[in-house]
């Protein structure tokens, strides 16, 4: 039963939580919401963050187009991640919400714009 | 040209305030920006993680923008882009400039102060040595990487744990880079934890806290700097130090108030925030200026700032339609033990709708502790704080009934330790 200090990272209350493995079950501590206790559980199992990045955009305002996975990935994916999302180029406008990439690396999850340009 | 309300920035900060002025019934705004667009600095903040207090949902920062951007429009409010505002003369006349109109005198019936910060530069800090190509503030790297498309270099040390700071650490992670350190001079860190978490302990890149920067080496661009230890009077101790071979040389130290033109108004700053002294309804020092966001103090998060700016726009409007009462008692909020600075600096309980907000900043790492708020000597309030850090701006709420006083009343918050 080991017990693991995190901080929560789902908000920017940044609560400091403790969660101890016993048997099957987590348990939680010391988080002031319930969104806590999933990040604590899920950081354990199976850690999963949003990538935020650019890619290339050609008519734009700018030389980059701000992008987001619409959900977090799993953590070890970031990089590849990364390297695919380098090969996307784009051609403005386009429009905040707007998907750039579908179901990236097969997670699912897709690639969308975060701004309009 | 004349209007009722003139901001002067069009960040997040001026878009709410104007935004909110003119849902109280003022038509005729203007809201003057520098950059080709509006939004200000939330365009280069491409990560996620605002608009979590607002819209209660993990935005980024161009996408936060967006939405107001998109409302400030769809309102018909007018702004101007590639405009500089070159001064705020007598009687609320704006000077300004632009390459389509040239020169312009704009008279302001209010103005509200959105101007927002700066960074602190190599100067600001005084680092020695030569002055080679490579040392950027991060938050220039955050704009040429983010929005440019320029990539500012390969082997990277970080000067400062501020939230830029942090955040470029994970950015030029993730577009190739190697951070080799982020030092620290405090023995804490100036950012929020949980970008301490997801930015550096993500990445296993090493903070080392109570280190600062001795040396930077190279001619034409960076070639090392080495870090050392600092004592507990933040000087380096020898036999310390560490090098580094790097190209770059990030600074996360610190953010200044955009205040020059306040400055050159007349307008009276508080030595601790660098910003304007505001009453309750964010009113300056000189009557019909209002100033919201981290123009008056830089803040953690951009939800407080669209909260402070809201609360700017509404009162602007308010004295629009002469509505804001001067007349009635006033109270000056004072910082007590543990805390650095209150925001507003003054009160008149008049003004208050139903409950006002103090904003205040401690000034040391705490653990355990309550914070007490006294009205006139008469403790009104009391929290229990599990966590208090310098990064992390607190914030108390009190009903208009428990702001009753006497003359020259003084608000006071400060520090306690739990049970003592």
């Amino acid at each position: 039963m080991k017990k693991h200090q995190l901080v929560c990272i789902v908000c920017p209350m940044g609560c400091h939580i403790e969660v101890e493995k016993n048997k099957d079950e987590y348990i939680v501590t010391g988080n002031k919401c319930p969104r806590g206790k999933a990040y604590g559980v899920k950081e354990l199992t199976n850690p999963t963050r949003v990538v935020t990045t650019t890619v290339k955009i050609k008519g734009g305002l700018l030389n980059r187009l701000p992008v987001k996975t619409k959900e977090a990935i799993p953590k070890d994916k970031i990089f590849e991640c990364m390297k695919f999302i380098d090969s996307i180029e784009v051609e403005a406008p386009v429009s905040v919400g707007d998907i750039i990439a579908k179901d990236i690396l097969g997670t699912g999850v897709d690639l969308v714009a975060s701004r309009s340009m | 040209m004349k209007y009722d309300i003139v901001v002067i920035g069009g960040g997040p900060a001026g878009l709410a305030a104007a935004i909110e002025a003119k849902k109280n019934g003022v038509d005729n705004i203007l809201v003057i920006e520098r950059d080709r667009e509006l939004g200000g600095i939330l365009q280069q903040c491409i990560h996620n993680g605002f608009g979590l207090h607002v819209f209660k949902e993990e935005l980024t920062g161009p996408e936060y923008a967006e939405k107001f951007i998109t409302e400030l429009k769809n309102m018909g409010i007018e702004y101007k882009l590639d405009t500089m505002v070159l001064e705020i003369g007598e009687n609320k006349v704006i000077s300004a400039i632009n390459t389509v109109d040239g020169f312009m005198s704009i008279k302001a019936g209010a103005v509200i102060l959105a101007m927002g910060c700066r960074e602190r530069t190599r100067g600001a800090i005084n680092i020695p040595g030569t002055r080679p190509a490579g040392v950027f503030t991060a938050g220039t790297a955050q704009r040429f990487v983010n929005m440019e498309g320029y990539m500012v270099g390969k082997r990277v040390v970080i000067l400062g744990s501020g939230d830029i700071g942090l955040i470029m650490a994970r950015r030029m992670t993730l577009e190739g880079a190697k951070v080799l350190a982020v030092a620290e001079l405090m023995p804490f860190s100036g950012g929020l934890t949980r970008n301490i978490v997801q930015c550096l302990e993500d990445y296993d890149i090493p903070l080392f806290l109570s280190h600062t920067l001795v040396e930077i080496k190279g001619k034409d661009r960076v070639e090392g700097v080495v870090i050392a230890k600092v004592d507990e009077n933040r000087k380096p101790i020898k036999g310390t130090e560490k090098h580094y071979d790097c190209d770059t040389l990030l600074l996360s130290v610190g953010l200044i108030p955009e205040n020059e033109l306040s400055k050159n108004a007349g307008i009276k700053l508080d030595s601790i925030t660098s910003g304007p002294i505001v009453n309750e309804s964010m009113e300056t020092s000189i009557e019909g200026v209002f100033a919201c966001g981290n123009v008056v103090h830089v803040h953690d998060l951009v939800d407080f700032v669209t909260a402070e700016s809201k609360r700017a726009g509404k009162n602007a409007a308010r004295y629009i339609k002469k509505e804001i009462k001067s007349e009635g008692k006033t109270a000056k909020t004072k910082p007590g033990d543990g805390i650095r600075y209150i925001v507003p600096h003054m009160v008149r309980p008049e003004n208050v709708e139903d409950t006002l907000d103090l904003f205040m900043r401690v000034d040391n790492v705490y653990k355990d502790m309550e914070m007490v708020v006294k009205v006139d000597g008469k403790e009104i309030k009391r929290m229990k704080k599990k966590h208090l850090a310098p990064g992390e701006m607190e914030s108390v709420k009190i009903k208009k009934e428990d702001l009753v006083f006497g003359e020259d009343a003084i608000i006071t918050v400060h520090l306690e330790k739990e049970g003592a």
